[in-house]
């Protein structure tokens, strides 16, 4: 399998905090490879760095065999890398087939702008907002904002994806939705880097899951071994024998 | 929704409507009047590339007109230039300065690149009141036999005109094009929202020093044709910050970010400024009412008038653009 991502212990700063530690994965195309972890650990600062928008302070990223480290969101994009926010961030006053029409226009293909507006439609209809093209972005609801992010990602016919929470906020069935259409875009041959706080959907989605801790990458593995891992489990829920002990002393 | 053609021809017939009447009457007073609306439209219309395409507030603008206006004066006066030849060099003069400055303070966003553009504007109008080659605080006079090699003054007041009607065509194709284009897109994206547009694959910083670059080309061919009519050019006339202001509110009276709004809100507020300064009462408020009537529009309609017609009624957007 080749590897379409690399980092190599990776270390991001604030000041005196150390958001990412040392984080060193590999991620393979084709595969979904989930991010988990608690509040502030650090993984939306991990995708800001492999995303450009952040410089790591020490360590080195690696995207199709280059040495991204450092590199422009931009040109990060024209590599084929696109990404979509936690908290949406719609370009309000434009409707929403200029927004996807942007991430057609200026993604690795950089289409001519006579052609972007026929993808933004393919892209719109895979998506269910076809009917929503020509109203403003800032109009939609939160649903299809989240939705209008993945259109403008995917608008640039992407070869990694990288999904922030695309999930959160969304109701059980617009997350059903969304988890089958995440499962079509991989079909697609598009890999998915992906942070996710909900646990079904990961593991049913994911192929590998990596969690974060504090900035330190604590478990890899397939979904079934990181269930069952104790260390995640210890990050999520504290001591797991807590419990048992406290029974104990009674 | 299909774009109707009216997009393009609303604004030219506008501009074409305003132009062309001196033309027909060839009355002096009638061209004079077309000259005043003709510039406040140059000057609102290529303010509206950077402020409504690219959201960048450039406060201090004015001193790309002046730098313009300075360097062709100084070529045609002083260095016996065509005319022609001089506006386009006060033209790339202006255009210069934009890229060379704007690759810096573009990345400042709000209220600082704001107010570092009126820190640009005095001070160049600081430099030039010191610097000897254009007249320094006395500035530049035009002798009039120059004018004999255009068939005399009056001969220039029609020429300077059929030159502005020419560059006003201009830049109202120019925005029309910027509106309609991938490249207008890209800036289009940066003002909704700069680092999201960076992420998607627009080069930030390389559109915004286009952006302002183009911006400052045309102020910089209208300030080369006013004063080269005007005879004479100084500090205090050339870099004026109210005349900033005023542009700004033209453009966000008629809808920043739209092809035709600036050219309604110049011709709009020039209106409103004749009314105001032919009333005995507010002809000496007339700035205070400019104020006023800014705070009035960032408060009720930010989109000004185009922008909230094409929201009230979304089908004028398939014509009004």
């Amino acid at each position: 399998m080749n590897v379409l991502l690399r980092t190599e212990n990776v270390v991001k700063r604030f000041g005196g905090l150390v958001a990412v530690n040392q984080v060193s994965f590999e991620l393979y195309e084709g595969e979904i490879l989930g991010l988990i972890g608690p509040n502030g650990a650090g993984k939306t600062t991990l995708f800001n760095c492999i995303n450009g928008i952040y410089r790591p302070e020490e360590g080195r990223i690696f995207f199709r065999g280059t040495d991204i480290t450092g590199w422009s969101p931009s040109r990060l994009a024209h590599m084929g890398m696109a990404r979509t926010f936690q908290i949406v961030r719609p370009l309000a006053e434009l409707t929403v087939r200029e927004n996807v029409m942007v991430g057609a226009a200026f993604g690795e293909k950089r289409l001519p702008l006579s052609q972007t507006a026929r993808v933004a439609d393919e892209v719109l209809a895979f998506l269910g907002l076809a009917d929503r093209a020509d109203q403003l972005a800032g109009s939609l609801n939160v649903a299809q904002k989240k939705r209008l992010e993945l259109a403008r990602a995917l608008a640039s016919q992407p070869r990694l994806l990288l999904l922030d929470e695309v999930l959160a906020g969304l109701n059980p069935t617009e997350v059903d939705e969304m988890v089958e259409t995440i499962r079509r875009i991989r079909e697609q041959g598009i890999t998915i880097l992906m942070i996710e706080h909900v646990m079904r959907a990961i593991m049913n989605l994911s192929d590998r899951i990596l969690v974060l801790d504090f900035g330190e990458l604590i478990a890899e593995g397939t979904p079934e071994e990181i269930a069952q891992n104790e260390r995640v489990i210890k990050a999520y829920l504290g001591d797991p024998k807590l419990a048992q002990r406290f029974a104990l002393e009674e | 929704m299909k774009r109707s053609l009216w997009t393009l021809f609303l604004p030219v017939l506008v501009v074409l409507a305003v132009g062309l009447y001196p033309l027909l009457t060839q009355q002096d007073v009638h061209r004079e009047t077309s000259f005043t609306l003709l510039r406040a439209v140059a000057l609102a219309a290529s303010l509206n590339i950077i402020l409504g395409f690219t959201g960048y507030v450039s406060f201090g603008h004015v001193v790309f007109y002046g730098l313009g206006g300075y360097v062709a004066f100084y070529l045609v006066a002083e260095k016996g230039w065509p005319f022609w030849s001089a506006v386009l060099m006060g033209g790339l003069a202006a255009a210069l300065l934009a890229f060379l400055i704007g690759a810096g303070i573009l990345r400042l966003r709000g209220a600082y690149f704001a107010l570092v553009t009126i820190g640009v504007n005095e001070a160049m109008k600081a430099f030039i009141y010191n610097f000897q080659p254009f007249g320094g605080p006395v500035g530049l006079t035009m002798n009039f036999a120059v004018y004999k090699a255009y068939g005399g003054p009056r001969a220039v007041l029609w020429m300077t005109y059929h030159w502005l009607f020419v560059v006003t065509l201009i830049v109202v194709a120019v925005s029309y094009w910027i509106r309609v284009s991938k490249f207008g897109l890209g800036l289009l994206s940066i003002r909704e929202d700069e680092d999201a547009a960076e992420v998607m694959g627009v080069r930030t910083s390389w559109f915004k020093t286009w952006a302002f670059t183009l911006s400052a080309f045309f102020p910089g061919l209208v300030g080369a044709i006013f004063f080269f009519r005007n005879a004479s050019i100084e500090p205090h006339d050339a870099f004026p910050l109210h005349v900033s202001i005023e542009s700004i509110v033209m453009v966000m009276l008629g809808g920043q970010g739209t092809v035709i709004g600036p050219i309604l809100g110049s011709i709009g507020y020039q209106w409103m400024r004749v009314f105001l300064l032919t009333n005995r009462l507010l002809k000496n408020i007339q700035l205070a009412v400019a104020g006023g009537l800014l705070l009035l529009i960032v408060l009720f309609i930010p989109a000004g008038l185009v922008g909230w017609l094409r929201r009230r009624f979304p089908a004028t957007r398939r014509f009004l653009l």
